[in-house]
């Protein structure tokens, strides 16, 4: 079968000024993600690996350099043209969940189809239709501080699904969560990618990037590492690993 | 998101932070009471002032006769042919003799009764009938009775109001008969029109000291009329006098348009300053909003992350102020409604809470809270999403 890239980043440089100094978060970044895939972006703290996820998830545009997006050039986009390809495009899972605490879990899931225009019954359908995946069908109507936290994490995954996205992209979709329920997050995202889903997982740990296809790891702006998964040298994890102290 | 949505939001927030919001309604609440109430009392303030003027005659021109050099120049008979030449408009013409005096009985004395000499067909003109007896007969005037009809107030104080016909009282030392006495037409309170006296024209003259009638009282038909028929008798008396220094003519028409140009302007002071009120109450608003806009910095990162545009974020927070404003203003109408009538009640004026009142404070409140939350609501949708999300 035939790959088709869903995500390329062509030469692609990241620049904060920060009074008289530049920072260069990304120096000539390089990577294509084809659709279907599982991909795990590590790096340590300051690598840039955040700031790949920012423009990879339109939150943020590269300082020069191309971004396709589905073969469309979204780097030179602005303000609601991004907001359009996050709602449309883009399922983010965040490490804090980012639930909204005074809604209840079904209005937290149907958020990206409000902000899509769905009407009011497709909406509350397809929302119960993304709990129902992830096992929350019956916590629907519970506000999330009413559930743990690997139920908040499968709710905010929910979300991520509910708007139907060409990525999943997922921000240490375990970080603060235990290993039972870290399990249970990683085997929906398994089962997710299963089912075509193209998976983009940012991490620092170990045992989480290893259950990707495909590890890229970024240091100092720039990629040291593009692979399968299998052989991806462990040592270069430790490394990664023990930077995080 | 349609606006149906955004409002169940916004709704949500009002209710999850109700001592909140009510607080910062407060102020609206006060500011659209405030402006309600008084504007509303002056207008009852007004409406009573016009109701005791037309008592006195709001379809009357006064013409008074100043003479050239002590001559006259017209006499009654030419006003009354004036009147009959233009009876299409005038109902009727009377002289009228003001007088000023006090009316003493029985040890009692009332000094500001409205005191007129009139002629026999002055009763009916002002539309008055009496209770008991008659009203002045030709014969009264040609003979120059010393004769009286008395309104209800005065049979009141002077006589426990069972005065009868032939009773006498004194006025200004002068000893009058009662031939009639008329029935109420206001209160029977002492500034109404219940309080008066009248005696024959020619009477009146002889007694006090007036040569010659001077003053008439045209009676216009319809109200409409007044000003245009007080300029055709300005014209008559120009035509006689040639000079606007002999005769003096005016209606309460032409004074009530110059009483009620200086009242609107003191009603829009009024409502201007309670105006104000709306104002801080909007400042009160911005204020809150951009304290909420603060605190959910987190929830506006959440909801731009996942395609929230400028314009959604903004109708959030417009609407949320929006709708802060417009309660407040609803509240404040019913506020403004009860003290309004209790207000009236206590200051004894019919105020009823006028209608452009409530329509103007509703619709500058809502206004406001939409101009006011308009700040905090671009505050909020010019947050830059990752930013937003990364703070706590």
């Amino acid at each position: 079968m035939e790959k088709e890239a869903l995500i390329e980043l062509v030469d692609l440089y990241k620049i904060y000024s920060v009074g008289d100094t530049e920072i260069k978060a990304n120096n000539g970044i390089n990577m294509t993600i084809y659709r279907g895939e599982m991909v795990a972006i590590i790096g340590k703290s300051g690598s840039g690996k955040s700031t790949i996820m920012n423009i990879i998830g339109a939150l943020d545009t590269p300082t020069s350099g191309q971004y396709l997006l589905e073969g469309r050039d979204v780097s030179k986009l602005k303000g609601d043209d991004l907001a359009e390809i996050r709602n449309k495009t883009i399922g983010f899972i965040f490490q804090q969940y980012n639930l909204l605490p005074k809604q209840s879990v079904l209005d937290n899931v149907a958020l990206p189809l409000l902000y899509a225009r769905i009407g009011d019954r497709e909406r509350k359908k397809r929302s119960m239709e993304v709990l129902r995946k992830v096992g929350l069908e019956n916590k629907h109507k519970n506000y999330p501080t009413q559930l743990s936290g690997g139920q908040q994490q499968r709710a905010s995954i929910a979300r991520a699904l509910a708007g139907n996205p060409s990525i999943i992209l997922a921000d240490e979709p375990t970080g603060a969560l235990d290993s039972k329920t870290s399990k249970e997050v990683i085997d929906i995202l398994h089962q997710l990618h299963e089912e075509g889903n193209t998976i983009v997982l940012i991490t620092h740990d170990r045992s989480i990037a290893a259950e990707a296809e495909r590890i890229i790891q970024i240091s100092d702006g720039t990629i040291v590492f593009d692979g399968e998964a299998k052989e991806y040298n462990h040592d270069n994890m430790a490394d990664v690993e023990n930077s995080m102290g | 998101m349609t606006i149906w949505q955004t409002l169940k939001i916004v709704w949500g927030n009002i209710i999850k932070n109700r001592m909140r919001s009510f607080l910062t309604m407060l102020g609206m609440i006060i500011g659209v009471a405030s402006v309600i109430l008084l504007v509303s009392l002056m207008q009852g303030f007004y409406t009573n002032m016009l109701d005791s003027y037309a008592d006195m005659g709001i379809n009357n021109v006064s013409v008074t006769i100043n003479g050239r050099n002590g001559n006259m120049m017209l006499t009654e008979a030419d006003m009354y042919q004036y009147a009959k030449d233009h009876s299409i408009a005038i109902k009727g013409v009377t002289p009228t003799v003001f007088f000023q005096g006090t009316i003493y009985k029985n040890g009692e004395k009332i000094e500001n009764s409205s005191m007129k000499g009139v002629d026999e067909y002055y009763t009916q003109l002002i539309k008055k009938e009496t209770e008991t007896g008659r009203t002045f007969s030709y014969s009264d005037m040609s003979t120059q009775q010393k004769v009286c009809v008395i309104g209800s107030y005065v049979n009141q104080r002077l006589f426990g109001g069972n005065a009868k016909n032939g009773d006498t009282l004194s006025l200004n030392g002068e000893e009058l008969q009662i031939i009639g006495i008329l029935k109420q037409s206001s209160d029977s309170s002492e500034w109404s029109s219940d309080n008066c006296l009248y005696i024959p024209y020619t009477t009146a003259a002889r007694l006090y000291g007036f040569g010659s009638v001077s003053s008439y009282e045209f009676f216009i038909k319809d109200r409409a009329q007044v000003s245009s028929e007080t300029n055709k008798i300005k014209e008559y008396l120009f035509h006689t006098f040639r000079d606007t220094k002999a005769y003096n003519v005016s209606n309460m028409v032409d004074m009530l348009k110059a009483i009620d140009g200086e009242m609107s302007i003191l009603t829009s002071m009024i409502a201007g300053i309670a105006g104000i009120s709306l104002v801080v109450a909007g400042v009160g608003i911005m204020n809150i909003m951009l304290v909420s806009v603060s605190e959910r910095i987190k929830e506006i990162g959440i909801r731009k992350s996942l395609g929230a545009k400028h314009r959604d974020i903004m109708r959030q927070f417009v609407l949320e102020a929006g709708a802060t404003s417009t309660i407040g203003g609803a509240l404040g109408i019913a506020l403004g409604t009860v003290l309004t009538i209790e207000g009236g009640k206590l200051l004894k004026i019919n105020a009823m809470p006028t209608t452009s009142s409530m329509v103007s404070a509703f619709c500058i409140s809502v206004g406001i809270g939409i101009l006011f939350g308009y700040l905090p609501a671009r505050k909020a949708a010019k947050l830059n999403p990752i930013d937003a999300l990364r703070s706590e």
